[in-house]
């Protein structure tokens, strides 16, 4: 029995937390699609799922509904693709069935979210294959050419050669098109990148171990540069998917944000359709707890709307007809009618989407590590070789010029060290140095619920020094609490009231009294409160009209009974439990905190009182919450925003690094590095210090690969260089980077 | 050395069988879902058994 009582919230093994009842459920009708064989199929995201218990859970749940014919989930990218015969179920009943189950579930928009297959990723596994088989197999050859030397007859060492330069030659011409396009590309764009020298190493050293191979000599480099194709591949599939990976998670997220909308035709008739579909003057319905697609005006209805993620005010906004209502907002007590004033992209919320779009740009400057070292690293590599032709070349003659008796070298040797110093500091460590790094610590985040968006989100984060949170949602749970102590008859009375409204004080008051019976004759006044008999909960007007204002600002709902004086419910927005916790932490590193909230200034200043927060600020709009990130940023400070709401999120893409929680609105987790999932904040500081390790380990890798190439260049310079040598080093410089990063995952066991 | 004429076909020939078998499962996508493959070996057939 206890396995029931755990299959029914999310996750069986309780690796992830149950999807909240109140996720936004948008109705999917309007995503379905049909597929080749003629079945109607629909992709989902869904949210929560983390083991097998959860694949097994989620797929003979929903094959268990009448008509269902196929339900796969992928467990790496989250998408559920659930198919029926035409006609047989109704989309809603597949999100309602998982909604029950414990997972949140959103479904996509086809357009914003076509199903792109990974091309360039697979592409680079095959370079990745073929290369491995070629340096493999080579090295089969090589390693008898090394330890029979001396014994070995030429003809046979020749043979070996040959074979090797077989496999060796179209194995290269067809493992380095990544770099060999890269490279070209830099190149017509009159730059130089990191692929320049690696496609220069590959030919010359191609064309030198054939020149040598042809002339029966010892040197040829086939094992070297297959070899080394093969690390650099590694470095370079790992670095794509940390970017494929940051780019569907941003995908998903803006294929999420696509919101349906009921709209009701000229019979009378309700149809889901996608919000970019609306028109002006249509009429749309919009259920209780729904969010409005597009700024209108309300038709029919009273109601409460919830707007705090477009201003940060906790306090819902009543309304009645010929109220303006924003997209944005969430409607939470009575369905409306509404006529859409403008189309979804001329919306007010577009209008925050280009302020997005503008903050992104001032971010788009930074100039990652790997870039850095590939700019000082190119020139300087380029010229070291150059200098070997030349001197190899010219210093005997110069030397014969102050008296010495040498003869001379001749340009085949020249070219050969050349091209030696070229293989010798191929960026093999280089090119793995910060990738390595990366993978291990965003892969170490996701488990811990922190989603990393951006592939040089890291290196950003290692860098802030100040924290600029939101209030409502983020520092708080942006859910009422009540917060006055009552009798618990009193409370049980009014609870019963309170059971049968959607508002949010309503249902703060039942959870704060726990389960209960409802009242029978209770009605829902809209915009006043509700009634039962002599029984009245509500607005203070409607409730004790007789009271006098308590003027603290809280949010309150009234109850009075028969003659009972009446009792005043007082509430506040609680803060996350750990947030006074968080705020101490980032100031022990040394990271300064400030609050700027759209909410009322006493709000906040009893919010910032209890997180220890100094410097806040109250009742900002959206351009002032930018303007400060942008006034920070004047004095030389690197900002991370932490924010939930739509009015943050033009602030969250203008800060250095930004983070936002799982709950947050989909336009400001799009807009945000980080996502941090599940109530609490302090993941946030495990991927600050992750972010600050990562770095120092990322810097190690370096150094240590400037180290390698001030050691390794100058012996191959001096023509030291033979292939065993550069096939010693190559590897191993690679592995000892491959190690560094790793050991990321074995230092994080502090307290 | 003769043993050497056969020896490196062979050897060749079997990692070329490889390197096939590698691009079949890339092209067959499995490497699309490697977490849930990973997972999947934890579900016992008889009771998942969709098909």
């Amino acid at each position: 029995m206890a396995t029931v009582a755990l299959t029914e919230s999310g996750c069986p093994s309780g690796l992830a937390p149950a999807a909240d009842a109140e996720t936004r459920r948008a109705d999917p009708a309007a995503f379905v699609r049909r597929d080749a064989h003629g079945a109607e199929t629909l992709e989902l995201l869904i949210q929560g799922a983390k083991c097998a218990g959860c694949i097994r859970k989620i797929e003979s749940g929903l094959l268990a509904l009448p008509g269902i014919t196929d339900a796969r989930l992928n467990l790496s990218t989250g998408r559920l693709r659930v198919s029926w015969s035409p006609g047989t179920v109704a989309p809603s009943s597949i999100t309602e069935s998982l909604a029950r189950m414990g997972y949140g579930a959103a479904a996509f928009d086809p357009a914003a979210a076509a199903r792109q297959v990974d091309e360039e990723g697979r592409k680079l596994l095959r370079y990745l294959a073929v290369a491995g088989f070629a340096a493999m197999n080579i090295m089969m050859f090589s390693v008898p050419v090394w330890s029979g030397d001396g014994e070995m007859g030429e003809g046979t060492r020749t043979l070996l050669h040959w074979i090797s330069a077989l496999i060796a030659i179209p194995a290269a011409l067809y493992a380095a098109q990544p770099f060999f396009r890269s490279a070209w590309t830099a190149l017509r764009a009159r730059r130089a990148n990191m692929d320049v020298p690696i496609s220069l190493a590959v030919f010359l050293t191609l064309g030198i171990s054939i020149a040598e191979t042809l002339q029966q000599g010892e040197h040829a480099y086939f094992d070297g540069i297959t070899m080394l194709l093969f690390f650099l591949l590694i470095g370079r599939y790992l670095d794509h998917k940390l970017r494929e990976q940051a780019r569907t998670a941003a995908r998903d997220l803006l294929a999420m944000q696509s919101v349906t909308a009921s709209r009701i035709g000229a019979d009378g008739r309700v149809v889901a359709i996608g919000a970019a579909e609306i028109g002006v003057g249509d009429t749309l319905l919009l259920a209780s707890g729904d969010r409005a697609p597009v700024d209108g005006i309300i038709l029919e209805g009273v109601s409460d709307l919830d707007r705090s993620m477009l201003t940060g005010e906790t306090l819902p906004q009543a309304v009645r007809p010929g109220d303006q209502i924003h997209a944005g907002v969430i409607n939470l007590s009575q369905r409306l009618v509404i006529r859409a004033s403008a189309r979804a992209q001329d919306s007010s919320v577009a209008e925050l989407a280009r302020l997005i779009e503008a903050g992104e740009q001032g971010r788009a400057r930074f100039v990652r590590l790997a870039e850095k070292a590939a700019a000082l690293y190119v020139p300087v590599v380029h010229s070291l070789a150059l200098a070997t032709f030349l001197g190899w070349l010219l210093a005997p003659a110069l030397l014969r010029f102050v008296g010495f008796e040498v003869a001379d070298v001749g340009f085949r040797v020249a070219l050969m060290n050349a091209v030696a110093v070229l293989i010798i500091t191929c960026p093999c460590a280089l090119g793995l140095a910060v990738p390595a790094v990366q993978v291990v610590a965003t892969g170490r985040l996701f488990k811990r619920g922190v989603l990393v968006k951006s592939g040089d989100a890291l290196e950003r984060l290692a860098e802030v020094d100040v924290a600029v949170f939101d209030k409502t949602g983020t520092l708080t749970l942006g859910k009422p609490r009540l917060m006055t102590n009552v009798e618990p008859d009193v409370l049980r009375a009014a609870a019963s009231l309170a059971r049968i409204s959607r508002h949010p004080l309503s249902r703060a008051l039942v959870e704060a009294a726990g389960p209960g019976l409802s009242a029978d004759n209770a009605r829902e006044i809209p915009g006043e409160g509700i009634e039962a008999g002599d029984a009245r909960l509500g607005r203070r007007t409607f409730a004790a009209p007789a009271c006098l204002d308590a003027e603290d600002g809280a949010a309150e709902l009234w109850f009075a009974q028969g003659d009972a004086p009446p009792v005043r419910f007082a509430f506040v927005d609680a803060l996350r439990i750990d947030a006074a916790q968080t705020v101490s932490a980032l100031k022990q590193r040394g990271i300064k905190v400030e609050l700027i909230s759209g909410d009322r200034p006493v709000a906040v200043a009893a919010a910032a009182r209890e997180a220890g927060i100094e410097t806040w600020v109250g009742g900002a709009s959206p351009s002032d919450k930018t303007a400060r990130l942008a006034q920070l940023r004047a004095q030389g400070f690197k900002p991370l925003m932490i924010g939930d709401g739509l009015n943050d999120a033009a602030a969250l893409a203008a800060a250095h690094a930004s983070a936002s929680p799982g709950t947050a609105l989909e336009a400001s987790q799009a807009a945000s590095d980080l996502v941090i999932q599940g109530a609490a904040l302090m993941p946030l500081i495990e991927a600050i210090d992750v972010a600050k390790m990562a770095r120092a380990r990322a810097l190690e890798n370096l150094r240590f690969s400037a180290l390698y190439n001030v050691i390794a260049a100058p012996l191959a310079a001096a023509g030291f260089l033979t292939p065993l040598i550069a096939a010693l080093a190559m590897s191993g410089s690679s592995l000892f980077v491959t190690l560094n990063a790793l050991r990321l995952q074995l230092s994080w066991r502090r307290a | 050395m003769n043993v050497m004429i056969f020896l490196i076909p062979v050897a060749l020939f079997m990692a070329v069988v490889g390197l096939c078998a590698f691009f079949w499962s890339l092209r067959s996508g499995q490497y699309e879902d490697l977490d849930g493959a990973a997972h999947r070996v934890l579900i016992p057939d008889d009771e998942d058994a969709p098909n």
